[in-house]
């Protein structure tokens, strides 16, 4: 098992967050955070929960392609800056425009979901990606849920806050999104929409994978009510 | 707009929420006197929201017909926004909403503000209709269909058709020399618009201070018949004593038209109440948090509008559009 010592060790020299995007880049950011609010119409709760710069996962359920999008732009700004959303390379890197706005704008991490191999573990890349400074949005499900209810999680989590065990997790519920934006469409309807930020949790000493997903699972859906 | 009636309208409504910010003010910080802090607090957060949609107004009346269509618009496509966030929709129903929202609705606002009344009176009513019911056929999902489809055109008529009678207002002609700068219009607007609210507050008034029988307890607890009643004899008589702000009506006119318009904002604030009432019950309804909004405001105003507009007509007499 590896501290959180060793991972740094293995870090590039971290960047200054932000620093490395262009301005035009950035006013791109800030205008589609902007629009995606609007058109989402999302309101934002944090649930015994603080949004800070600190190191987070935050976890969330996954309904709509514009779940990562929303779910960055819920941030406030500084925050934003530190959050790199984890998505699918096969979706993102698919045409310029995607590829664009995952690498240049949100500086999304891209996982490669159909090659996954051992040495190269999508964990590994997260953490090697975020190093000590930058947080994360992940969707443990694993793909988007077409019924609405949140589905199992898969145990990317688990290995995420057993490597690192400093980084809160943070629950966020998505609420009506896959209204907004569902499965196999590609126009959206501007409903509202509810962003829950939860309060965070950690991986107890000794919890065992299915049971600590189990917890997050829940987490998660007790920000539902 | 510089004439002496719309002045005496302005001053009379900024006397009258000056006087009641002080007072609310006043009882805020002097909590001994009996009164339900609760009430106060009501009593100021709706204050605050008539200074708001007072300065709102008055800045599209300024900016002209088409701002106050326009302003109109989004407020139809917000409160449409919040109706069908609220209705439950399942995914063969997405084309047909994008539709609605992106097409149908700002079409109907641009034909009003062209005071194209030959096609906007049916637009909404007749062929958004048609094509909701067609477009969700084509989806392919025929589950529930009526009640899919006659949610969405509830929706389209009370948040968007009927609201738009309003803006509406000011593009009927009203006969006088005084009215070059359809500012007799914009008049007739704030007369719809003050009395609507009026009627609103009075009902809950009259319904805490004399209330006994509810209307409908399961739809709502604090609609009662002598709120009704309260409300609409009281609007009356707030609509003659300004009967001189609104010009094609003699004061029997307009008496009887804050009557209607008490008698339909009730029974839209009761038709929301149903709506809420059945969504609360089967669910959890988190999803407006933090939203609580528009369509709570202009229930009332949307069933008042249409009435009130063809109220108008046949007292001018006036050919629309």
């Amino acid at each position: 098992m590896l501290s959180p010592a060793d991972i740094t060790e293995t870090q590039p020299s971290p960047v200054r967050p932000g620093s490395s995007r262009s301005p035009f880049c950035r006013a791109s950011g800030l205008a589609l955070a902007a629009l995606a609010r609007l058109l989402s119409g999302a309101s934002v709760r944090w649930i015994a929960s603080q949004p800070d710069t600190c190191q987070r996962v935050y976890f969330a359920n996954h309904t709509s392609h514009l779940d990562a999008l929303v779910v960055w732009s819920s941030l406030p700004q500084p925050i934003r800056e530190v959050t790199r959303p984890v998505a699918a390379k096969d979706y993102w890197s698919r045409g310029f425009v995607r590829r664009w706005l995952a690498e240049e704008v949100f500086d999304a991490i891209l996982i490669d979901r159909t090659d996954i191999k051992v040495h190269q573990s999508p964990v590994d890349m997260m953490l090697r990606e975020a190093g000590t400074s930058y947080s994360l949005i992940v969707f443990p499900e694993g793909g988007r849920s077409v019924t609405g209810e949140i589905g199992e999680f898969k145990s990317g989590l688990y290995y995420l806050a057993k490597k690192r065990p400093d980084i809160e997790l943070i629950p966020v519920h998505i609420d009506n999104l896959n209204r907004v934006l569902p499965r196999g469409e590609f126009l959206p309807v501007p409903l509202l929409s509810c962003i829950s930020f939860g309060p965070p949790l950690w991986l107890e000493r000794g919890e065992a994978k299915l049971e600590f997903l189990a917890r997050a699972r829940r987490a998660l859906l007790a920000l539902k009510e | 707009m510089n004439d002496n009636r719309t002045i005496a309208l302005v001053a009379g409504v900024l006397a009258l929420l000056t006087v009641a910010t002080v007072i609310g003010q006043f009882l805020k910080r002097h909590p001994d006197r009996g009164l339900d802090p609760a009430a106060i607090r009501t009593f100021n957060n709706r204050l605050r929201g008539w200074w708001i949609l007072c300065t709102v107004l008055a800045a599209a009346f300024w900016l002209g017909t088409t701002a106050t269509v326009v302003l109109f618009g989004l407020v139809s496509f917000w409160a449409l926004r919040e109706f069908i966030t609220l209705t439950p929709t399942r995914k063969g129903d997405h084309r047909a909403l994008f539709w609605v929202f992106f097409l149908f609705t700002p079409l109907h606002y641009m034909l009003v503000g062209m005071n194209r009344y030959d096609i906007f009176s049916v637009f909404l009513p007749v062929y958004a209709t048609l094509f909701v019911l067609a477009r969700v056929a084509f989806a392919g999902d025929y589950k529930r269909f009526l009640e899919r489809t006659a949610k969405i055109q509830a929706g389209l008529v009370v948040c968007v058709y009927c609201l738009s009678f309003a803006p509406a207002l000011l593009q009927i002609p009203i006969e006088g020399a005084a009215n070059a700068d359809r500012s007799g219009n914009f008049r007739l607007l704030f007369f719809l618009i003050l009395l609507v609210q009026f009627a609103d507050c009075m009902q809950y008034v009259w319904s805490r201070m004399l209330g006994q029988r509810l209307v409908a307890s399961a739809v709502s607890s604090n609609r009662t018949w002598e709120g009704l009643l309260g409300s609409a004899t009281s609007t009356a008589l707030l609509a003659a004593a300004l009967w001189w702000a609104a010009p094609p009506f003699q004061l029997w006119q307009a008496t009887l038209a804050g009557l209607v318009i008490a008698v339909m904002g009730f029974a839209g604030g009761m038709t929301m109440s149903a709506i809420k009432r059945d969504r609360g019950v089967k669910d959890y309804g988190t999803l407006v948090v933090g939203h609580g909004g528009v369509l709570d405001r202009i229930d009332s105003m949307c069933f008042a509008a249409p009435v009130f507009y063809h109220i108008t007509l046949l007292v001018t007499g006036a050919k629309p559009g």
